[in-house]
C-alpha cells in the first residue's frame, strides 16, 4: 500500500522476528527429536506439534498482513540477478512455512497417530490412514527441512550482505535498526566502492 | 603488496573483507549448531537408528515388518469399562462404557517368521479408542518384569543377540556375558529360565512393566502400573515338547479358541506406594499393593497381520489419554522413539510385505 515507506510495518516486523524464533525452535527441535532415545524425546515431540500448528495460523495471518500492507521495494540500484534470487527465496520461504506445518499434520493423519497438541485437544485427520502416503509424508517433512534450514542460511546471508556490504536500508526495513538509506537512493560513494571491491 | 597502498582501490579496503567474514562466520556457526543438534557431530549418540538397525539384525528378514516383536497377529475386540478407574484417572474409555479395541498379539524377536511357539517372551499390545478420538496405546509383556531399566542396556542387550555374520548365528556366549555384567536383568533371566512354559497366547497375563501415572480430575496423580489378567489357568507344555506343535501354533491356537466364543482379560491398575520404583522396570512393586479392577477386554476375532487391522498401527505406549500420563521410567521415551523409526521404515517399506501374500502364509 505505502510504496514509499522503506520499512515494514510495525505487526510485520514483530511478525518476522517472532516467526523467525518459533521456526529455527522447530528445525532445532526437529532434528534434535529423530536423534534421540533420552528422556527429552517426549518433551521435544509434545513442544513440535503445537508450536508447528501455531506457525501454520500466524503464516495465515501474516499473508493477510502482507496483502493489505505490502512490502518496501528493493533498492533501485539491486542487480536484477540479486531482485529475482530475493523474490524467489521469499516465495520458497513462505511455501515453507504453509507446507512445513500441513505436510505434518498430514504425516501423523496418514500413520494413524491422534493429533495432540495440548491435553484433550485433538486435531482431526486431514488425511486417509495410510502406510504408503505416511511414507511419502515423511519424506517430503524431512527433505524440505534441510531446504528450509538451508533457505534461512541464504536469507540471514543476503540480510547481512545488505547490512555489512551493500549497505543499503534492507536489512533496517525489518530490522528497525542500522542504515535507512531511503528506498530508490543510489549508493553512497563508499558503500560502492565496497560493492566494487567485493566483485 | 598491501591494498591500502594501491592507489588503484579505495581505503577502507578491510570492511567488506570483515564484512565478509562475519556473514560466513554467521552462517558457519548457525550450521554447525544444526548439525550438533541433529547428533553429527556425536557419531556416538544412541540414537533410534542405531537402536532400530540392531533390532532388525537378529536373523531373518525384518523388512516390511516391526523390527521388534516382528512376529505376531492381529486382533479386534472391545473394552468394557466398569467406571472404577474414573476415581484415579479422567481417561475417558475409563468411564463405564464399551470402547473399540484394536489390538495384536506377538512374540519378542525380530524374526518375522521365527516359530512363534518358541518365543520365550509373548506380548499383548492394545489400542483403546474414547469417542472423542482420544487413544490409549499399550504394549504389555507376559513377564513379570523387563529385562533392563534403560535403553542403553537394552540396545548392549540387542548387540549380544544379534546374529554373527561368521556363524549365521548368535554368539550364545554373548548372551552369557550380558546377563553376568548386568545384575539388574538377573529378575528377568530368573523368570525366563525357571517359568513354565505354555502353548497360548490367551492363558498369559500382559504387564505394562514401565510405571504411568494417573491424575484425576483434581488433579492428583498416583504412580500405577497395569496388568491384564487373563480368564483362564495357563497350561505349562514341556518345552521339549513345543517344536513339534509347528512355527505357527500361536496363531492357530488363538483363532481355534476364538471360533468357540470371545477371550476376556481383567485390566487390574496396581498403585505403587511411596518409595516403589516408577523408573526402573526390572523392579517388581511388592505383590501386597493396592489393586483396582478397571474392566474387561474382550477379544472378539483375529486376524492375521498382513491384512489385518492392527498391521499400520504403532502400538507406542507414550500414546495416552489426557487423564494417563508418562512416569519418569527413562524407557518410555526411549519405546516412542525407537518405535516410530521402526514404524517409519516398514510404511516406507510396505511392498516388501503385500497384504495378500500369494498363495497365503506357509
Amino acid at each position: 500500500m505505502n510504496r514509499e515507506r522503506n520499512q515494514f510495518s510495525p505487526l510485520q516486523r514483530v511478525l518476522h522476528w517472532l516467526m523467525a524464533l518459533m521456526v529455527l525452535a522447530m528445525l532445532f527441535i526437529g532434528v534434535a527429536m529423530v536423534s534421540t532415545l533420552k528422556p527429552r524425546f517426549l518433551t521435544l515431540v509434545a513442544i513440535h506439534k503445537p508450536l508447528g500448528i501455531a506457525i501454520l495460523a500466524l503464516v495465515v495471518l501474516r499473508l493477510g498482513v502482507r496483502w493489505r500492507y505490502g512490502a518496501p521495494a528493493l533498492p533501485a540500484d539491486l542487480p536484477a540477478i540479486q531482485a529475482i534470487g530475493a523474490k524467489l527465496s521469499h516465495v520458497a520461504l513462505y511455501g515453507l512455512l504453509i507446507a512445513m506445518p500441513l505436510i505434518g499434520w498430514g504425516m501423523l493423519s496418514a500413520g494413524g497417530y491422534p493429533i495432540v497438541l495440548c491435553g484433550s485437544i485433538q486435531l482431526p485427520p486431514i488425511l486417509p490412514h495410510d502406510d504408503q502416503l505416511h511414507a511419502v509424508l515423511l519424506t517430503a517433512h524431512t527433505v524440505l527441512a534441510y531446504l528450509f534450514f538451508a533457505t534461512i542460511l541464504l536469507h540471514l546471508a543476503a540480510a547481512l550482505f545488505h547490512a555489512l556490504i551493500r549497505r543499503d536500508s534492507v536489512f533496517y526495513a525489518m530490522a528497525g535498526f542500522g542504515r535507512n538509506r531511503g528506498a530508490g537512493e543510489p549508493l553512497d560513494n563508499l558503500a560502492m566502492a565496497r560493492v566494487n571491491q567485493a566483485k | 603488496m598491501s591494498a591500502e597502498k594501491n592507489p588503484d582501490h579505495p581505503k577502507p579496503a578491510s570492511a567488506p573483507v570483515r564484512g565478509f567474514a562475519l556473514i560466513g562466520g554467521a552462517v558457519v556457526v548457525a550450521a554447525v549448531a544444526f548439525a550438533y543438534a541433529g547428533g553429527w557431530l556425536t557419531p556416538s549418540r544412541l540414537t533410534p537408528d542405531r537402536m532400530v538397525a540392531a533390532l532388525g539384525d537378529r536373523g531373518g528378514n525384518p523388512v516390511g515388518h516391526r523390527r521388534n516383536h516382528s512376529k505376531g497377529m492381529c486382533f479386534t475386540g472391545v473394552f468394557n469399562a466398569n467406571g472404577q478407574g474414573s476415581a484415579y484417572s479422567t481417561a475417558p474409555m475409563l468411564a463405564t462404557g464399551q470402547y473399540p479395541v484394536i489390538g495384536r498379539f506377538a512374540i519378542a524377536v525380530g524374526n518375522p517368521d521365527a516359530s512363534d511357539i518358541m518365543g520365550r517372551v509373548k506380548s499383548m499390545a492394545v489400542r483403546i479408542v474414547a469417542p472423542g478420538g482420544q487413544e490409549w496405546r499399550s504394549g504389555m509383556n507376559d513377564t513379570p518384569v523387563f529385562v533392563v531399566s534403560n535403553p542403553k542396556d537394552f540396545y548392549d542387550l540387542t548387540l549380544a543377540q544379534d546374529i554373527d555374520p561368521a556363524t549365521g548365528k548368535p554368539d550364545p556366549a554373548a548372551a552369557k556375558r550380558f546377563f553376568a555384567t548386568h545384575p539388574a536383568s538377573a529378575a528377568f533371566n530368573q523368570w525366563a529360565q525357571t517359568a513354565p512354559w505354555t502353548a497360548s497366547w490367551a492363558d498369559q497375563t500382559y504387564n505394562s512393566l514401565n510405571a504411568f501415572r494417573f491424575i484425576d480430575a483434581d488433579g492428583h496423580d498416583r504412580v500405577v502400573r497395569w496388568s491384564m489378567e487373563p480368564a483362564i489357568a495357563p497350561e505349562p507344555v514341556a518345552k521339549a515338547s513345543l517344536a513339534a506343535l509347528g512355527p505357527n501354533f500361536l496363531e492357530q491356537d488363538l483363532v481355534h479358541r476364538l471360533s468357540a466364543g470371545p477371550l476376556t482379560w481383567r485390566l487390574v491398575v496396581t498403585f505403587a506406594a511411596p518409595g516403589d520404583p516408577s523408573n526402573d522396570a526390572t523392579k517388581a512393586w511388592p505383590s501386597d499393593r493396592k489393586t483396582v479392577d478397571v474392566g474387561t477386554l474382550v477379544i472378539q476375532r483375529a486376524e492375521d497381520e498382513a491384512d489385518g487391522p492392527c498391521r499400520d498401527f504403532n502400538y507406542d505406549p507414550t500414546i495416552l489419554p489426557h487423564g494417563i500420563a508418562v512416569s519418569d521410567d527413562p524407557l518410555l521415551p526411549a519405546r516412542s522413539s525407537a518405535y516410530a523409526k521402526s514404524f517409519d521404515l516398514r510404511a516406507a517399506e510396505a511392498a516388501d510385505y503385500p497384504a495378500h501374500p500369494a498363495g497365503g502364509r506357509p
